[in-house]
């Protein structure tokens, strides 16, 4: 007799439902609430800091906040230089961390050999991607700021910021090459196409949107940054815009902090302001890369 | 080893429908492809061993046999597609007109532009029909015009008539059976001399089976064919040479018999062959 035969009876049975089955949906619908309660207090509480930053910096939000210079006069004060300043980085940031990232990821799936050598070579990888950012910071004083002097610059800030979202694209990027189907990689081999033709123009297109994905989101993550580029030397005080990537400069989230270490309330009242401007730009990436995957999730089916 | 045909034009298939290739019968055949004490490992596994049979040219050679015996492993030596597998290592000699394919010396992107492929799961490539067609001639420098090209190679492939009006339209929008047919346009496209199926029916329904066989037909007058069937009335149907594969004691792909497909099902040599043929075993 089979261990798993079906219970005597089970066919006679009321199909209203017996003790058994009531109790094991009584316990389905408990659980289902815990679920329901957790995902609740973590959207509550961030309505509630929403709110708070709502609340507090909405009335200096204007033009003027959004255009003007750093100033020692709240009043006067806007966020105009760390914008710049955070545009200059990550567009930076983006055009050295996705050739390289992509390049990366794709000699490491397509390319390297399965070796233990690769294989260190991997773990390094995701073990860089958790390296907190702070140390990141220091090594862009280290290298990029003092050995390489390239000193407390803009291009010294996009490429510790590079260093930072490099493993994160590497992964992003494997993962989503990883993806590609085999059958497709072997049609095109089998027309007699070599590696570079068959990644470059089967691999690469279908992982493209993943790796735009994984990218905007790597790049999001690193605008909200403030403690590498506040050790590898972003300004908390520049009153004139960069402009060139030699220049000093200052970013949004540098610029927030240095506002709440002041002692008046008015720069609170910025700095919340400034927390409304950085939270609509992460949003609006965000946005774009949820765009990303939903056009061109639909596309790809096999 | 010979030249690369370069040019596009082949003479247009004629219409006309014959149950035998013409190489079949005479008397000497030219052997395409020979292979010779073929053993294939993945990593520490013997996946196949000693296996020798020519494929001849303008016949169709169908292997078959249950599954696991090495049949596909078989059939992608022969376009190096074994290349792509991590860890698999090939022994042996598998010649193509008399060069040694396996040499270090070979490029395998040469050897596939010669021997051509098609998947036991239609793989179209997520573009248009007409780029599915004309990448592989683009990609291998074929020049002349391209439209033409594309057209001649979806007639050859049976697949004209259904989609000459959505050329432009996604390879994928097609079903199964066009798609297949898609994929045989495309290798046609490239003018290989080999042309290797892996079931190339077995995801398909009847309808669509036949489609592809009647097509292999008319196909093999002017390419070689080898391919690879779970089904062996698929076998009986349309190859002229049939090749059987078994498991041994050691649980190895082996050859059992190659024998014209005629011989092979009605007086085979082998009992394991008769065993499998009459359904006693497989």
């Amino acid at each position: 007799m089979s261990v798993f035969s079906t219970p005597r009876g089970i066919v006679t049975r009321s199909l209203e439902g017996s003790p058994g089955v009531r109790s094991r949906k009584r316990r389905g619908a408990i659980v289902s609430w815990i679920y329901v309660a957790a995902t609740a207090s973590a959207v509550l509480a961030l309505a509630v800091l929403l709110w708070t930053i709502w609340d507090r910096g909405a009335s200096s939000l204007d033009l003027s906040f959004i255009t003007s210079k750093s100033s020692s006069r709240a009043e006067r004060a806007g966020i105009g230089t760390a914008l710049l300043g955070t545009l200059w980085i990550i567009t930076l940031t983006a055009l050295i961390a996705i050739p390289l990232g992509v390049g990366a990821a794709v000699y490491l799936e397509e390319y390297a050999p399965r070796n233990w050598w690769t294989r260190i070579l991997q773990t390094n990888i995701s073990n860089l991607a958790g390296v907190p950012s702070v140390v990141y910071g220091l090594l862009g004083l280290g290298v990029f700021a003092n050995i390489l002097a390239l000193g407390r610059t803009i291009i010294t800030g996009a490429l510790t910021m590079s260093l930072l979202v490099l493993p994160i694209i590497v992964i992003a990027g494997q993962e989503s090459i990883r993806a590609v189907p085999l059958s497709l990689r072997q049609g095109a081999y089998a027309l007699g196409a070599t590696k570079w033709q068959v990644t470059r123009y089967h691999v690469l297109p279908v992982a493209m949107p993943g790796i735009l994905t994984g990218t905007i989101l790597a790049l999001s993550r690193a605008i909200g940054e403030t403690a590498p580029l506040l050790v590898a030397g972003a300004s908390g005080y520049l009153t004139f815009n960069p402009d060139s990537i030699m220049d000093g400069y200052t970013v949004l989230p540098v610029q927030i902090f240095y506002w709440t270490s002041r002692p008046q309330d008015e720069f609170r009242e910025l700095a919340a302001a400034g927390i409304i401007v950085l939270m609509i730009i992460l949003l609006m990436m965000n946005s774009v890369a949820i765009v990303f995957r939903h056009r061109f999730g639909k596309r790809a089916r096999w | 080893m010979t030249s690369p045909p370069t040019s596009i034009d082949k003479p247009a298939v004629q219409t006309i429908s014959r149950k035998q290739s013409p190489a079949a019968e005479r008397h000497i055949e030219e052997q395409v492809v020979a292979l010779n004490d073929v053993n294939v490992y993945y990593g520490n596994f013997h996946a196949v061993a000693g296996v020798t049979f020519n494929v001849p040219k303008n016949q169709i050679t169908a292997l078959i046999g249950p599954s696991g015996c090495g049949k596909s492993t078989v059939i992608r030596c022969i376009n190096r597609m074994n290349d792509l597998v991590p860890n698999a290592r090939v022994e042996g000699s598998i010649t193509y007109h008399g060069v040694d394919i396996c040499s270090p010396k070979v490029d395998p992107v040469e050897v596939r532009r010669r021997i051509g492929m098609v998947f036991q799961k239609p793989n179209p490539f997520p573009k248009s029909i007409y780029e599915n067609i004309a990448w592989g001639a683009k990609i291998n420098g074929i020049k002349g015009n391209m439209d033409e090209l594309v057209e001649k190679s979806l007639r050859q492939a049976a697949l004209w008539d259904e989609v000459k009006d959505k050329l432009k339209e996604s390879g994928l929008a097609l079903s199964g059976g066009q798609q297949q047919r898609l994929c045989i346009a495309r290798t046609l496209a490239i003018n290989p001399d080999v042309i290797l199926m892996d079931e190339p029916a077995s995801s398909l329904d009847p309808i669509s089976t036949l489609k592809i066989e009647d097509l292999m037909r008319d196909l093999v007058r002017d390419y070689t064919i080898v391919i690879v069937t779970h089904n062996m009335q698929q076998a009986a149907r349309v190859s002229d040479q049939t090749v059987f594969f078994s498991l041994n004691e050691e649980r190895r792909g082996v050859l059992v018999e190659a024998s014209p497909t005629r011989d092979l099902f009605t007086n085979p040599k082998d009992q394991r062959t008769e065993d499998y043929i009459t359904g006693r075993f497989g």
